[in-house]
């Protein structure tokens, strides 16, 4: 007789499920909501995802996730400068929403107030079987934004969404939810003082032919861990970016499960992950082409120095019905230390037999002639290193083409390799 | 002000002998042509003096300003005043040329102890040489050499060494895949630098260039040593009668 003896839980696993059953008389919610929360307290139970579960099988969490800390921080999360200038900052701070100002053409809500309401309920189920950030987040989650903007609205400053904290546990979400021919950017600024845990999700609805810039920017203190998700669904002739940056934190996992549900929309996803230490960095997006005549682009670069341990899987789906669908996706890795390590896992899905989809990846090193032709004009090695290094992510980020955003994000670069060396 | 002696240079990668003991002198305010066949070792011979780590020294010596620069690393040396034009300049994605241009002259004039150019003048500068080699500006707001006509390419390494203002300049073959008119801007480009204090070592496979960039002196390379050396008249002799009748004369 076989015995399966339960794996003895870690005690990263326990201090999950025991601050659960802590903190669950004091977390808001209608019954349906609650009940959601139960469920997802339940997949916790049966502990973390390990690297024989697929969607995780280049971030093994219960190896990972050594420690978690205690839920409250010191409390005195204070709203950062926005990322660009003159945008309207919502934030979110030590897990509570307290912004009441958006533009013309923008409905405001909280989530907290969804979560009374019951609102929200649906929301909260997994939108995958092993989705462990969406399980973590819906059993804690506090608070957060709900937007709806307007049908035809063209909401010409960014709107930055900040999850801040002061450590300790954080898990918030925002849902937008953009209408016919309208235009926003939305930047999702997740950061904080000290180490935290931090869960963030965020829901993008997309109707017709509505534009979308949604900039991810994760600058995390050097040992917190992040878990981000962002889901979204875009209607026929939308046209949508996500941007993702990661520069910080220990432990990342950044998801991206989105669906081309309308003909004609184009989609774009990039991507730069600036890694050091011993970070470990898993960005893994699932994208549905759900209807026909849909283009999607995926670009992920990533800059690999010391130990750190980049992950990029992406899988693409293409329905039955989803012809004449163009998608290409490409990784491409600077690996800069020996000890660095990179990973990448492209899907292919094709259900329709008229598409095309395409996939490429690299890791290299710097380019030798490009260092040798900079040298020779004077441009002494680290600087000609830090040079083609930025280059290598620039090409991406200049492709925003939105002079604000560009130099923004430039900056945050510059501010990186400063520290980084 | 250059003193080759005796070098010999190999492929790092696999030991394959290039440079065979050449020796060559160029003194300040000369312009020294160096021709000969393909496979000769000029392209090498550029690429040592700019210190390539593709090629290893294995024997003699490169003395610039009676100082051995073997030791010194790209960058040191372009910050001396050694300059390469490259017969393919790189194509660099992400590196916006004015940038590239600013932080080249200004990284040697750190290396000299000299201060940072302005900005302003420093696009007074970058302005009236583009001018004077017709280069539109929007051709340099563009990445660096990216999308540039093979011609486009040339013309941004003689704005790059009229910008630098190098003491040695090292042109490799320079007029490969430039049209009649292109050659006359890039020629006139290298002449209006032509001074006492500074020298020219011009390679090329053709005499062509050397109707327009005129040499004090010619040396004939072949299998990795200066085997002839002459005025300017040896450049005619050469484009008449080919390197067969030189070289094997060498031989």
């Amino acid at each position: 007789m076989n015995v399966h003896a339960t794996p003895k839980l870690t005690s990263a696993e326990e201090a999950l499920i025991e601050g659960f059953q802590t903190r669950k008389g004091a977390l808001v919610g209608s019954p349906d909501v609650a009940a959601r929360r139960d469920e997802a307290a339940g997949v916790l139970k049966a502990g973390l995802p390990t690297r024989r579960v697929e969607a995780w099988h280049y971030t093994d969490l219960r190896r990972l996730l050594a420690t978690v800390p205690a839920d409250g921080g010191k409390g005195d999360a204070a709203a950062v400068e926005p990322l660009i200038e003159g945008s309207t900052v919502l934030a979110v701070l030590d897990g509570k929403a307290n912004g009441t100002q958006v533009p013309q053409g923008v409905r405001l809500e909280k989530v907290a107030d969804r979560l009374m309401s019951g609102a929200l309920a649906a929301d909260l189920a997994p939108v995958h079987a092993d989705d462990t950030v969406g399980a973590i987040n819906t059993a804690f989650v506090t608070d957060g934004y709900v937007l709806e903007i307007e049908e035809g609205a063209d909401i010409a400053a960014p709107i930055e969404l900040q999850n801040i904290h002061s450590g300790g546990q954080v898990h918030s979400r925002f849902a937008v939810k953009v209408g016919k021919g309208a235009k926003v950017t939305i930047v999702e600024r997740q950061t904080g003082s000290v180490d935290a845990l931090v869960s963030s999700i965020s829901d993008l609805d997309v109707a017709d032919g509505a534009t979308v810039n949604w900039l991810i920017v994760q600058d995390q203190p050097k040992d917190a861990t992040h878990f981000g998700q962002i889901r979204g669904r875009f209607g026929a002739h939308s046209d949508v970016t996500i941007f993702l940056m990661n520069t910080g934190a220990k432990l990342v996992r950044q998801e991206v499960h989105v669906v081309a549900a309308g003909e004609e929309s184009q989609f774009r996803l990039r991507g730069v992950n600036l890694l050091g230490g011993e970070t470990h960095c898993d960005v893994t997006m699932v994208l549905d082409h759900a209807a026909p005549h849909t283009t999607s682009t995926e670009i992920i670069r990533n800059v690999i120095t010391d130990k750190a341990h980049g992950v990029f899987q992406g899988q693409i789906r293409v329905d039955r019905l989803a012809q004449k669908t163009d998608a290409k996706m490409a990784c491409n890795t600077l690996l800069l230390s020996d000890d660095g390590e990179f990973s990448t896992k492209p899907e292919l899905e094709i259900f329709a037999d008229d598409v095309a989809c395409g996939h490429g990846a690299t890791v290299t090193e710097i380019d030798h002639d490009h260092l040798f032709y900079l040298m020779a004009r004077g441009v002494e090695e680290k600087l000609a290193r830090g040079l083609l290094v930025k280059a290598f992510l620039r090409e991406v980020i200049e492709e925003l083409d939105d002079e604000a955003i560009v130099e923004a994000l430039e900056a945050r670069l510059e501010a990186w390799f400063a520290a980084h060396g | 002000m250059l003193e080759i002696k005796n070098l010999h240079a190999r492929i790092a990668e696999d030991g394959t002998e290039i440079i065979r003991g050449l020796n060559l002198t160029v003194n300040k305010g000369e312009v020294a042509a160096i021709m000969g066949p393909n496979g000769s070792g000029k392209s090498t011979l550029s690429y040592i003096l700019a210190g390539r780590e593709d090629y290893e020294v294995t024997e003699g010596d490169i003395l610039y300003n009676g100082e051995s620069i073997l030791e010194m690393d790209p960058a040191e040396r372009a910050a001396s005043g050694i300059f390469l034009a490259f017969q393919y300049p790189m194509e660099i994605p992400g590196v916006a040329t004015m940038e590239f241009l600013k932080v080249a002259m200004n990284s040697q004039r750190k290396a000299r102890g000299e201060d940072e150019l302005k900005i302003p003048e420093f696009i007074k500068r970058v302005k009236e040489n583009a001018a004077d080699l017709n280069i539109d500006m929007a051709m340099l707001k563009r990445p660096l050499n990216v999308g540039f006509s093979g011609g486009e390419k040339k013309r941004a390494e003689i704005l790059q060494m009229k910008l630098l203002e190098p003491k040695l300049c090292v042109l490799d073959e320079t007029d490969s895949g430039l049209d009649i008119d292109a050659l006359k801007i890039v020629a006139d480009g290298v002449n209006s630098l032509r001074s006492p204090d500074r020298a020219f070592v011009v390679i090329t496979h053709y005499q062509r260039l050397l109707d327009y960039i005129v040499p004090d002196t010619v040396h004939v390379l072949s299998r990795g040593q200066v085997v002839k050396s002459g005025d300017k008249s040896l450049a005619l002799e050469l484009e008449k009668n080919g390197y067969a009748g030189i070289i094997g004369e060498a031989a």
